[in-house]
């Protein structure tokens, strides 16, 4: 049986969750004080996810680098496979905010997706508004 | 071969090499720093002091008072921020009163002019702020202010602009009196000296002059040591201040002293030339030569002692603390003039306070001694004016546009608290002797020194500096040497995890 | 540019594009944003991380996405945006003079100014922290624009003092970067921070969040080379004997954030010393008639979705300002709204309940962390409300909504009082 402490995230009181589980799944959770805090100590341990966003470096662009996210939350353990495969897109100004990036971003099956844009320095240095 | 060369691009420094650069002489003042004015000149209270302090008849009361009196018109001169605001020596003991009587009479024989006392009566109707327990003052109209960077800035500037060659980042490690005696010249003259020193990327360069003259500050007694049996001792004695934002600058409109008592020298406040308020600094003996850090201890000193002679001080709006090092030499008066055992080896040591008051006196006086001492001739078309920095918002609304129309650059603020626009921050990379990092550009211009301390425009002005001198963001320092401001570009850091 | 607008709004952040937005809507015809940056969207265009807007749009947007939003809107309402222009007064005679390259220095006349200005960051002199002043320390915030619009990295093993919701997404951004943060130092027993935040951001990353800590010494010349943090007391004083020198080469410094009200205190206008915002009143204006603020300016918001919706009531009142002019002679009955026992501030501070919409929000913080109380409102001597509350903390706005019927002037309403209850 394994025992974990969490800090659950549904409001400011934070409560202390301790979720046990063994090979067949969560056996208790105690410590929560509202139905939000059992689902999310539940889905803490058994299946973590996080939404990435970070940057990439964008070529011949305003700004050297565009923000980017990945289109749904992937597995925890993902995130630095993740930002590894991140680090070698390098995509050419102009970049369009909603613009996919790159598709099944490490084997998550989301995708990368530019959250802001990007103008390519040409066009504006000939259009400086 | 150079004629002079000047260790040390402090105030000192530089008030030698633009009075020397009057001259047909080949002079080079080396820097250990990459800028003008990064020791005890940047870091100190910016005060013209009156002379009424040092006693009768020693080099710190003569250079004190005549630098005092040289002021005025250096300032035009030179065209850098100077106000005479006057001070007040607070007396705070009815007992301590002939305190007030001695610095009076002591001020008086230096031949400091309109001193008078004053009673509380007329301190309050002065200053609306003063301690409750303030009994007396000593009032010296003469008394000022100055920005120590900019007029350390101005004498290096209008030095180079006279053709005085600086060398940053070169540190002397070594100095070697050269054999025999000058070919041609009489006999009394020495065959000069090697300065062996070190350069920014650890390399060695040998600079050959026939004279050498020590301003090296907080170093000064290690360079005239490298070359004079007779040594020197100096004592670095850190001062901690605190600056106020400027809504906190017209706590006070004098600089305000404390009359020594037993317990030690207090602390003076005062506003400075761009309206923040000035509360230290403290004295605390260290053997550091860099040991610029404040304590918390010395900081607590500050916002005590400060409140003897003021009162209500707003504390709450401080933006910064630093602390500066005096260069207390154990004798205790500044040591100029040529050294007893080492001929043309000129020393301009010991300068703590009134040094920056001192500075044109020293300037003027060390350059006296050059000429005579070498046989200098006048030159023919020297520059004795330095225009300083445009500053957009000292002009005219109509002037202020005209200059946005001509450079679009003086239309955009970079530093939003100071309200220092993108033209200035140009400017100061391009002047004499440019700025080449972030402490540089805002010693120039005070860009970053305002309350936010550059939280907004750091980013801003890296971009500027990057592009305008061709160097990457992450070779960019805030003051040279290792003082890198970003360590790398982001993806290629997590290549190195 | 024009020289004449209905309304002036200064800032083209958050708060000023919702408050152009709705003083357009609301019939203003004349409105302008004026920001200083090149683009609008202010310190959104930074927070590049995710959770904005859960309340406005019912999704999780990204900061740069959620400013898209209001950017596009602004732009089909044909609302002129001047970037690149610094505000550089404010007049209570209503004029502002701004500047840009393109034009110089110009005059403005509005008809009403809305303040959008945001806030700042404390620096490190506002702590009056001890030590040397190499490279190295950077506000949380600073270092968020080097590393998401620079897309350079300010350190590689970093400690953060403060643990405010910035210093906790930068201890995660620079951690994703590659760069090590060792700890967290809070002065509080507590942080100010969301929990989702303390969870993503720390934990996941087995970042030591250290409370009731604080950083008495930094070590280093050139280049930051260590952080002594040490534990305080009671009163937020070092504890002697506790001290602890971290090496690192980076301080980032999340220790609070000031509204800028420069502008506001040269105008003249009566400043709010809890929330250093300016005082106003029901309908967000300041203490001088058709200048109005809010966002950060105002008081400093937990979300960007509480700024946005403050924001439009903002501009709607800059609009009914323009068409039916000062409604302050209309409201005869001036109620001061009191921060009481725990509560630190109250926005608005004073309501005339003649002019106020059928339901009035207060927004307010409370001073210190409390659990299982009661939050109370009390109008003249009469409690109105009861609230039990099973926790509030600093770091959190709260808000409750007052009806007009509850403050009928014939109750001869002087002052509502809120306070933090035992029971």
């Amino acid at each position: 049986m394994e025992k974990r402490e969490l800090t659950c995230i549904g409001c400011p009181m934070g409560c202390l969750l301790t979720v046990e589980k063994d090979e067949i799944g969560v056996q208790s959770i105690t410590g929560y004080t509202c139905k939000r805090g059992r689902i999310y100590g539940e889905k803490e341990v058994t299946n973590p996810t996080r939404i990435v966003t970070t940057t990439v470096r964008v070529q011949g662009g305003v700004h050297p680098v565009v923000p980017v996210k990945t289109s749904s939350d992937i597995p925890k353990a993902a995130v630095y496979a993740c930002m590894e495969a991140i680090r070698t897109i390098c995509p050419k100004a102009p970049v369009d905010a909603g613009e996919i990036l790159a598709k099944n971003i490490a084997g998550t099956g989301a995708n990368l997706i530019a959250t802001a844009s990007c103008k390519a320095l040409e066009t504006c240095r000939n259009n400086p508004n | 071969m150079y004629d002079i060369i000047i260790i040390g691009a402090g105030v000192c420094g530089a008030a030698i090499a633009r009075e020397l650069s009057r001259y047909e002489a080949k002079i080079c003042v080396l820097e250990k720093e990459e800028d003008v004015c990064c020791g005890t000149s940047k870091a100190n209270s910016g005060i013209i002091h009156a002379g009424f302090d040092a006693e009768n008849g020693t080099w710190k009361a003569k250079m004190n008072v005549q630098g005092n009196k040289m002021m005025p018109k250096m300032a035009e001169e030179l065209d850098f921020p100077y106000q005479q605001l006057g001070s007040l020596v607070v007396c705070t003991d009815e007992k301590r009163r002939n305190g007030l009587e001695q610095l009076l009479e002591r001020g008086r024989k230096n031949g400091v002019k309109g001193l008078r006392i004053l009673e509380r009566e007329e301190l309050l109707g002065m200053e609306a702020n003063i301690s409750d327990g303030a009994v007396a003052a000593l009032y010296a109209p003469t008394g000022g202010i100055v920005c120590p960077f900019e007029m350390n800035l101005a004498y290096a500037e209008n030095a180079c602009t006279n053709g005085v060659e600086f060398r940053f980042s070169t540190r002397v490690k070594e100095i070697r009196k050269r054999e025999g005696s000058m070919k041609g010249t009489d006999s009394l003259l020495p065959a000069g000296y090697e300065v062996i020193c070190e350069t920014k990327d650890g390399e060695k360069e040998v600079f050959t002059t026939r004279f050498l003259i020590n301003a090296a500050g907080v170093y000064a007694d290690v360079i005239h040591n490298m070359v004079c049996k007779e040594k020197l001792c100096i004592t670095p004695r850190r001062g901690d201040y605190v600056l106020l934002d400027k809504t906190a600058g017209m706590h006070v409109s004098h600089t305000i002293f404390a009359l020594p008592d037993g317990m030690g020298k207090g602390v003076l406040i005062t506003p400075t030339v761009h309206g923040n308020l000035l509360v230290g600094p403290t004295a605390i003996e260290i053997s550091d030569r860099e040991g610029t850090n404040t304590t918390a201890e010395g900081l607590l000193q500050v916002a005590v002692k400060s409140q003897k002679t003021v009162k209500n001080l707003p504390m709450n709006q401080t933006i910064t603390s630093f602390a500066g090092l005096r260069a207390h030499e154990k004798g205790g008066d500044f040591i100029l003039g040529e050294a007893s055992d080492a001929p043309g080896f000129v020393d301009c040591a010991g300068i703590e306070s009134p040094g920056l008051s001192s500075a044109p006196a020293i300037g003027v006086w060390i350059a006296d001694l050059m000429k005579e001492r070498m046989h200098l001739r006048e030159k023919e078309h020297f520059v004795s004016k330095r225009k300083g920095m445009v500053h957009p918002f000292s002009l005219s609304d109509e002037e202020h546009n005209e200059l946005i129309q001509k450079n679009p650059a003086y239309g955009t603020i970079a530093c939003r608290c100071e309200k220092i626009s993108e033209g200035e921050i140009l400017d100061a990379i391009h002047r004499p002797l440019g700025a080449r990092s972030l402490d540089g550009i805002k010693r120039r211009t005070r860009a970053g020194m305002g309350r936010c301390q550059a939280g907004f425009c750091t980013p801003g002005t890296m971009e500027l500096v990057s592009r305008e001198l061709q160097v990457p963001m992450t070779e960019l320092t805030k003051c040279g040497g290792n003082s890198k401001i970003v360590v790398g570009f982001t993806k290629e850091e997590a290549k190195r995890r | 540019m024009n020289r004449t607008y209905d309304v002036v709004i200064v800032g083209g952040g958050p708060a000023g594009l919702a408050a152009a937005l709705a003083a357009k809507r609301e019939g203003a015809e004349r409105v302008v944003i004026l920001e200083r940056n090149q683009e609008p969207g202010g310190i959104l265009n930074q927070c590049i991380h995710n959770g904005f807007g859960l309340h406005t749009f019912s999704e999780e947007l990204t900061g740069p996405e959620y400013a898209d939003r209001f950017i596009r809107k602004v732009k089909e309402e044909k609302i002129p945006i001047f970037p690149g222009t610094t505000v550089l007064a404010v007049n209570a005679d209503h004029t502002v003079t701004a500047m840009n390259s393109r034009e110089g220095i110009v005059k403005l006349r509005a008809g009403a100014i809305v303040l959008c200005m945001g806030c700042r960051e404390r620096p490190r002199g506002a702590l009056n922290l001890p030590g040397f002043r190499p490279a190295g320390i950077f506000s949380a915030g600073t270092a968020q624009r080097l590393v998401n619009i620079e897309g350079c990295l300010p350190g590689r093993e970093v400690v953060i003092l403060g643990s405010g919701d910035i210093g906790l997404i930068m201890a995660r951004r620079m951690t994703l970067e590659g760069a090590t943060v060792k700890a967290v130092a809070e002065l509080m027993p507590y942080s100010g921070g969301l929990k989702r935040n303390i969870v993503q951001c720390l934990d996941d990353f087995g970042i030591p969040l250290k409370l009731s800590h604080t950083v008495v010494d930094i070590g280093g010349k050139e280049r930051v080379e260590s952080v002594t943090l040490a534990r305080v007391d009671e009163h937020q004083k070092p504890i002697p004997g506790t001290e602890e020198k971290i090496s690192c080469d980076t301080l980032l410094l999340s220790v609070g954030l000031i509204p800028e009200n420069e502008l506001s205190i040269e105008a003249g206008i009566a400043i709010n010393p809890a929330t250093k915002g300016p005082t106003v009143n029901e309908r967000l204006e300041t203490s001088i008639p058709g200048i109005f603020a809010c966002g950060n300016v105002l008081h400093v918001h937990d979300l960007v979705d509480y700024v946005s919706e403050e924001a439009a009531a903002a501009g709607k009142n800059a609009a009914r300002f323009v068409q039916n002019g000062n409604q302050n002679s209309k409201g005869k009955t001036v109620v001061t709204v009191i921060a009481g026992n725990g509560v630190r501030y109250t926005v608005p501070s004073v309501i005339h309940p003649e002019n106020m919409n059928e339901n009035q929000k207060i927004r307010f913080r409370v001073g210190t962390v409390f659990r299982d109380v009661y939050l109370s409102v009390y109008l003249n001597n009469k409690r109105i409300r009861h609230k039990k509350c099973r926790i509030l903390t600093p770091g959190e706005m709260e808000e409750v909504i007052l009806k007009k019927e509850e403050l009928g002037s014939d109750l001869h309403p002087e002052k509502i009082t809120m306070v933090v209850e035992e029971d």
